[in-house]
């Protein structure tokens, strides 16, 4: 009993910067803009979120710097692709890419080390409340998408932005509104990564849960409560893996690897389809 | 209620809208008509605030207002329906009607207030449109109602139709019109953009005609008849009614013999087909859209997707039916398809590439050992024929497809289905969204093409097309042949009932 106890609450802490970051790209992807940024994202997040606690003793800051921290390279990537009309994967990938490369260089200049930041004190690290809130942000999630006149536009731009622009609405303030969003929620999963799970910035701590964080919100369909659920098996199947870590005769991969096939599976229109929004990845022209 | 005084707008250069006067007067439907590229729709966008003017004046009731965006015209009562409509398709009815313009909190939509007066508002001019139902399940009769809806929610007082009947079926067209007219009779005007003549006469109070970007006349619809206004529209007089002589058939060529598509669970969207179709005829289906008619074609083209056909297909006495579509191409048989942006041409490659599409592995375009070799200057030289023999304009054979209109689209592919010069020719709604001088040339060409001894299978869901071209018509109803007529001697109403099934025409 115990046993399954622990490999639940593991699964839980596994899932919620899973969670985070793919609620972070329902919000973007909804509105019609891939967010394959999203390891970017985290990666900015968890690296800012663990520097300013280090200097500043306070998680809470930490944790804003690093919401900040995505906010702004999200910002980066909206305007590329919304403003400037830019190939949304390509821009999602270089933003990827950049963010290997600039926790490296900072903590060179600032920590003399090849890509990590120092530790933080133990009674420095952030409680439970990421796991609460990337919980919680799943009924409001839904609430927003389905019961708010922002969710309705949200849904409306990423479906058919022509419809919305000729009935008034602003698509590109809705799609920017998203990204930035969308950042904000993955940089609070990076965080939680470094200074919740962890005590420092270790290179490439992610190690790909952004695009993990992309498989559950297309396995969940898009929407908020499906997406947490496959958060919860992938965390799950990152838990069992953990713990039975030199106790199986199997090979953990093995069991790493089956959320992966099932994803797959899923996607392969094996069980029930799964429809992305309309407009998704299409940048929108007005028209006059 | 709304004038436009001396508009004009210019794009890169070139005048789409010519000093255009129109006087809308209230309470009436005003039809604005004209082939395409009139600068019809040019007008109505800046009577709707999506172009601005380069100069000229627009009145509403009265007094001359500035417009910068559609904002300006809807706080005005001036709503739109699109030709393609502006709808979310996952969306509910409600949802859409409210996007833009949500009632209720920042953070709480209060659908439930809107939904009652969608339905309150549908209901006063029996729409039947439940606001809590999800667009893609709506007929798309009933998605335009939908965009009717959105218009009057905004409280319009004047309605803009862009071509709303090319996308309907006959009996939806005639329901438009009956909510149209009860509009009217709650006092909202309405102005409709289209090029079907005998829906002019048939809804408007008023008519406006334009012709290269000007208005070129205004008459009231009781004192003018189609001759007329076609001949204001193109130019010249134009032939409304199909000449031909009689038919001389010789040998059947098409012979199909209890042909039969199956879907998924059975459902069998065609049923027990027999009919032939000789050499020097032309056969016409008739039937309300939606009745195995596509299906029909598919089966024959050997297009047919997610069903399965049975029965015989038999071209000059032998069997196609298990051929692939280039195997029954390269036996004569040529398909000019009903939706041409989907299946008859590529829309963002130029004319060349789509005039070969087809014939691209046959000499003398194709060259060498697996006809591998593309001969550009053949290419161009085919091209060059087809323009010139089916008067596409412009004739330029690098422009892409998607920069003819529809009407030049249609006699692109036709030209080139004929070059291949079928034995057989499958036509599905050969004029569709094309304008009267096309329709006119096309009609022609169709005839001359039976004349010189092709097989022709027509079908259309303009009954006055079909009755006008057909030598013999065979009317289908959900998926059978119910009945074959002579076009002559049988009247519009007679074949109607057949279509219907005997209940009263729609």
């Amino acid at each position: 009993m115990s046993i399954l106890l622990i490999l639940l609450a593991s699964a839980v802490r596994q899932a919620t910067p899973l969670l985070l970051a793919a609620l972070g790209g329902l919000y973007s992807e909804r509105s019609g803009v891939i967010n394959i940024a999203l390891e970017g994202l985290m990666l900015a997040g968890a690296f800012t979120a663990a520097s300013v606690t280090h200097y500043s003793g306070s998680p809470w800051l930490g944790l804003a710097a690093g919401i900040a921290a995505g906010v702004l390279v999200a910002l980066v990537h909206g305007v590329a692709c919304i403003r400037f009309k830019a190939d949304q994967v390509v821009s999602g990938t270089a933003i990827n890419i950049l963010f290997l490369g600039v926790p490296a260089l900072l903590s060179g200049a600032l920590f003399q080390s090849t890509g990590a930041t120092p530790q933080v004190p133990q009674e420095q690290l952030l409680p439970i409340a990421p796991i609460v809130l990337a919980f919680l942000l799943v009924p409001v999630t839904w609430y927003v998408l389905n019961r708010t006149p922002f969710g309705l536009r949200l849904r409306a731009v990423g479906e058919n932005p022509e419809a919305a622009d000729t009935a008034g609405v602003n698509v590109a303030r809705v799609r920017l509104a998203a990204v930035l969003l969308s950042g904000a929620l993955a940089a609070i999963g990076g965080a939680y990564l470094s200074i919740g799970q962890s005590s420092l910035f270790a290179r490439n701590m992610t190690a790909g849960r952004g695009f993990i964080a992309l498989a559950a919100l297309i396995f969940g369909k898009w929407r908020p409560v499906q997406t947490m659920l496959a958060c919860l098996l992938f965390g799950f199947a990152e838990a069992l893996a953990i713990q039975m870590e030199g106790v199986s005769q199997v090979p953990v991969q093995f069991i790493q690897i089956v959320p992966y096939v099932l994803t797959i599976i899923v996607l392969a229109g094996f069980i029930g389809h799964s429809r992305a929004p309309r407009a998704l990845g299409v940048p929108y022209q007005e028209k006059r | 209620m709304l004038e436009l005084r001396e508009i004009t707008k210019r794009f890169a250069g070139v005048p789409a809208n010519d000093r255009v006067n129109l006087t809308v007067a209230p309470g009436t439907i005003h039809a604005l008509v004209g082939e395409n590229g009139a600068g019809k729709s040019t007008a109505m966008r800046i009577a709707y605030g999506f172009y601005g003017a380069d100069s000229g004046e627009i009145l509403v009731e009265g007094r001359v207002h500035r417009f910068t965006s559609p904002h300006d015209a809807i706080r005005l009562g001036i709503g739109m329906v699109h030709q393609h409509f502006m709808l979310v398709e996952p969306m509910t009815v409600a949802e859409n009607i409210v996007l833009g313009l949500e009632p209720g909190s920042p953070f709480a939509l209060d659908l439930k207030s809107a939904e009652a007066r969608i339905r309150a508002l549908s209901d006063e001019l029996g729409l039947a449109i439940d606001p809590t139902r999800r667009i893609e399940d709506l007929s798309v009769g009933q998605q335009q109602r939908v965009e009717l809806l959105k218009a009057l929610y905004r409280e319009a007082r004047l309605l803009i139709l862009d071509e709303p009947t090319a996308v309907l079926s006959p009996q939806a067209t005639a329901e438009l019109f009956t909510i149209l007219r009860r509009m009217r009779a709650q006092g909202k005007t309405i102005v409709i953009v289209t090029h079907k003549l005998s829906e002019v006469l048939d809804i408007s109070d008023e008519v406006t005609v334009m012709r290269d970007g000007r208005v070129v006349g205004h008459r009231r619809t009781a004192e003018t008849n189609a001759a007329e206004l076609a001949h204001l529209m193109v130019g010249r007089d134009v032939l409304l009614r199909v000449v031909k002589p009689a038919a001389q058939p010789k040998a059947p060529v098409l012979g199909v013999r209890g042909l039969a598509v199956t879907f998924k669970g059975g459902e069998k969207r065609l049923d027990g087909v027999s009919f032939e179709v000789r050499a020097g005829e032309i056969v016409g289906i008739a039937g309300i859209e939606g009745n195995g008619q596509t299906e029909l074609v598919e089966a024959l083209a050997g297009l047919t997707e997610g069903g399965a056909v049975s029965g015989t297909i038999e071209l000059d006495g032998r069997s196609v039916a298990g051929l692939s579509v280039r195997q029954r191409r390269a036996l004569g048989i040529s398909h000019v398809p009903e939706d041409r942006h989907r299946r008859g041409l590529l829309l963002d490659f130029d004319l060349q590439e789509n005039a070969i599409l087809g014939a691209d592995d046959r000499p003398p375009v194709a060259v060498g050992p697996g006809r591998f070799w593309l001969r550009r200057d053949e290419i161009r030289r085919k091209t060059e024929k087809i323009l010139a023999a089916f008067d596409v304009r412009p004739p330029d054979p690098e422009r892409p497809a998607r920069a003819l209109s529809g009407g030049n689209q249609q006699k692109l592919i036709l030209g080139r289905e004929l070059d291949l010069q079928p034995k057989l020719l499958l036509v599905a709604q050969p004029t569709r969204g094309v304008d009267i001088g096309g329709i006119e040339f096309i009609h022609r060409r169709l005839v001359e093409l039976r004349d010189a001894g092709c097989a022709l299978l027509l079908v259309s869901s303009e009954l006055e097309e079909v009755t006008a071209l057909a030598d013999r018509l065979l009317v289908m109803r959900r998926g059978r042949i119910v009945a074959e007529v002579d076009p002559e001697t049988t009247s519009m109403e007679e074949i109607g009932l057949l279509m219907t099934g005997g209940s009263a025409a729609a």
